[in-house]
């Protein structure tokens, strides 16, 4: 009797719980809808620039004929380059017109990609690695630096609109971890100082130089190299017979 | 993302002994399903420069044309184009050399499959520019100080393959390495390396650059191709395998960028000379990406089945505080599963090696992390990273991979259940292989490792939770 009441106040118990789990709502870093704000709606006429136009006829050229859709992606990225690093609806309005594909397609894909971004956003997007080789070597100090430097919250933009941050997945640097990446460049090798003085520079708009910061040049092993040591060499070393005539 | 994840890699016996006639040098007849070790030189790596192929690796050198070509670059191109299709192909073969993405299928194989009698339509080489799995950087130091090797690759496998055009498609985030890529399509293109009667041999082909914008799946080499046909980066069920439908409804071949760039030197050296390093079945000289808790953490080129210890202690300084405070070690990049300080003494870095570890050997990206590490939470950062990057077109995948990541990070914490443990097991369990691509294979072999060497540590936080807070809620409702 006892038992069974047991059972059955557990199985109470459980039902609530699982009401608990849910799926979170978002799934992704920013909204896959569209809302029309001041800044971003379909009224805001795009046009590309004529230098640009010139680059979207080179892009549209590597692409046979009848699959010239491949050219979206690069189009989508000249567009975004144009409006000062974000995407807004009527820029994929206007590649789905040059590509002559429904609005969708477009949508689709910009909202696939995470290089896509449709807010408004800095002059400088900071773009943080975070991910495990960068986060053993100290990245979340980093992170923490530039947040307090540029005063924008991780995926929001500075007060002064000069910055924007965000948190990113693996950028493919990493035995030169912890690094960032401004716009194109990378910044590698940093220390919580570097990425201050890094922010400072940019503060200022002055460019600092990319690369890496602790001395070295690539990805070379810093303080001596353990190979590459000789001259590389020549034409034809180590030709093997069947080429020798 | 790379074929790290790829499921060859898992493969039997006999997938591996595919591989056996390739790299057979002597004509021993070889025994597939052997039990006896391959033959073996008593000592691999470290390997002379004389013997290294990215002579440029470091940028110390001058990377466009002139330099490329002073470093040997280029030469002998139309005498090998004008071998022809076969002898191309069997120098590939003979070499040994297997995919260097991480799914390490045989190159020359792969190629073959592309001689098929011609239906008419054109035929692509596709080259995987797309490197975005956590530890590896290996591709982007071609692309950025030996581009010529990789364009010159394009033109010989394309030749290999009778393909009209090659693709490259580079990673959005790479765009100084994309713009110096350009520079050497336009230098080539200029000198005549490329383009109409390419070097002089009478065979047409072109090179593009495509960038993406930020997709690890776009390395799946069917996202890829439906990243380039401008659409989601969606993997494609196979078959039909690439090599029949592919980019653009054409007989497609997909290959990493370091397995095109190291084929002129093989057909300029021969495939005999690149079979010599390594092990049997394991030939050549790769890439190796040594990131994480080492003195300095660099890229460096070696010989196959060189002893992980030797290639961290040689090249990387050592692991910070001595070989003794080193804790465990992801061994080819995030996809694969970690191995414990007593396996990493004695693992030889090659493909049948880390297989016989439970691991693999991926993209040979070494992420090493020693005793100051929360070995959790380093995980569970990674399964944070497969949430973000999948796709979301399998449930297992886009489901299984978030639940894993709730429970992995109350792990951290301590915040769960003994029982909890064999839960998140058989998640990953019932994710891997139930998706359409390897992505999903790739999020639950991390998992799998963590749990089998280090289940002692979880339950250790379990308790301490408990103690410090009382039962956690996983303990009161499972």
């Amino acid at each position: 009797m006892l038992s069974s009441l047991r059972t059955g106040v557990q199985g109470l118990w459980r039902v609530s719980a699982r009401s608990l789990q849910t799926t979170s709502a978002l799934q992704h870093d920013s909204l896959f809808v569209h809302r029309d704000t001041p800044e971003d709606n379909s009224s805001i006429p795009f046009e590309f620039s004529p230098a640009n136009q010139k680059r979207i006829d080179a892009l549209l050229a590597i692409y046979p004929e009848g699959h010239k859709r491949g050219a979206m992606i690069p189009l989508l990225d000249l567009a975004q380059r144009q409006n000062g690093g974000w995407l807004p609806i009527s820029a994929m309005h206007k590649v789905a017109e040059i590509l002559n594909l429904p609005r969708m397609r477009v949508y689709e894909v910009a909202t696939f990609y995470t290089m896509f971004i449709r807010r408004p956003i800095g002059k400088y997007h900071v773009q943080v690695c975070t991910t495990t080789p960068c986060w053993l070597r100290g990245s979340d100090a980093v992170l923490k630096a530039i947040v307090e430097a540029t005063g924008c919250q991780v995926g929001g933009n500075s007060p002064c609109g000069k910055f924007s941050v965000s948190e990113v997945e693996c950028l493919g640097a990493c035995v030169n971890a912890p690094m960032v990446q401004v716009n194109d460049d990378y910044y590698e090798d940093l220390t919580v100082e570097d990425t201050k003085e890094i922010i400072e520079k940019l503060k200022k708009d002055e460019k600092p130089k990319p690369g890496p910061r602790s001395g070295r040049f690539a990805a070379e092993p810093l303080g001596g190299l353990t190979s590459l040591t000789e001259e590389p060499t020549g034409p034809g070393y180590g030709l093997q017979d069947a080429l020798k005539a | 993302m790379a074929g790290a994840l790829a499921r060859v890699i898992q493969g039997s016996k006999t997938q591996l002994g595919i591989i056996g006639p390739l790299a057979n040098l002597n004509n021993v007849p070889v025994r597939y399903q052997q039990t006896q070790a391959p033959p073996a030189k008593a000592k691999y790596g470290p390997l002379a420069d004389a013997d290294r192929i990215f002579t440029n690796l470091y940028g110390r050198h001058e990377w466009r044309l002139k330099g490329a070509l002073a470093r040997g670059d280029w030469y002998k191109t139309k005498e090998i184009l004008l071998k022809g299709t076969d002898w191309i192909v069997n120098e590939m073969k003979t070499s040994g050399l297997r995919g260097r993405g991480g799914a390490g299928f045989p190159t020359g194989m792969k190629w073959s499959f592309m001689n098929k009698p011609s239906d008419g339509r054109p035929k692509y080489l596709v080259v995987n520019a797309d490197e975005g799995e956590p530890g590896t950087c290996k591709d982007r130091e071609i692309m950025r100080h030996d581009p010529h090797k990789l364009v010159e690759g394009c033109l010989i496998a394309g030749r290999a393959m009778g393909a009209q055009a090659a693709y490259i498609y580079i990673r959005g985030e790479f765009y100084n390495e994309a713009s110096n890529l350009q520079v050497a399509i336009a230098e080539a293109y200029q000198a005549g390396l490329i383009g109409k009667n390419a070097c002089g041999s009478g065979y047409d082909f072109d090179v593009f650059v495509h960038r993406g914008a930020g997709a690890y799946i776009c390395g799946e080499e069917t996202a890829l191709i439906e990243s380039i046909e401008g659409k989601q980066g969606k993997p494609r069920l196979k078959p039909p395998f690439p090599a029949d439908v592919g980019l653009f409804g054409c007989p497609t071949t997909v290959n990493n960028v370091e397995t095109i760039a190291v084929a002129p030197t093989i057909c300029r050296r021969g495939g005999k000379w690149f079979s010599s390093f390594g092990r049997t079945r394991n030939s050549g000289t790769k890439l190796f990406n040594i990131s994480g808790h080492v003195n300095t953490p660099c890229t460096v080129e070696e010989e196959m089945s060189i002893p992980l210890k030797e290639l961290i202690e040689r090249h990387a300084g050592g692991v910070t505080g001595g070989w003794d405070n080193l804790l465990a070690i992801i061994p080819g990049g995030s996809s694969t599963p970690l191995i414990p300080k007593d396996v990493c003494e004695t693992v030889l870095m090659d493909f049948d090696g880390l297989v016989a570890a439970q691991t693999s050997l991926g993209t040979a990206a070494i992420i090493v992390m020693d005793k100051s590490t929360d070995i959790v939470k380093a995980i569970a950062r990674l399964i944070m990273f497969y949430k973000h990057e999948s796709c979301g077109q399998c449930t297992p995948c886009r489901e299984g991979v978030s639940w894993m990541n709730k429970i992995i990070y109350r792990f951290v914490d301590g915040n769960a259940s003994p029982k909890e443990i064999d839960m998140l097991w058989e998640i990953s369990k019932q994710i891997e292989g139930h998706t359409i691509c390897a992505l999903g294979d790739g999020a639950a072999w991390p998992v799998q490792g963590l749990i089998r060497h280090f289940r002692p540590e979880l339950e250790r936080r379990m308790q301490e939770y408990a103690a410090a807070h009382g039962p956690s809620k996983a303990e009161r409702l499972y």
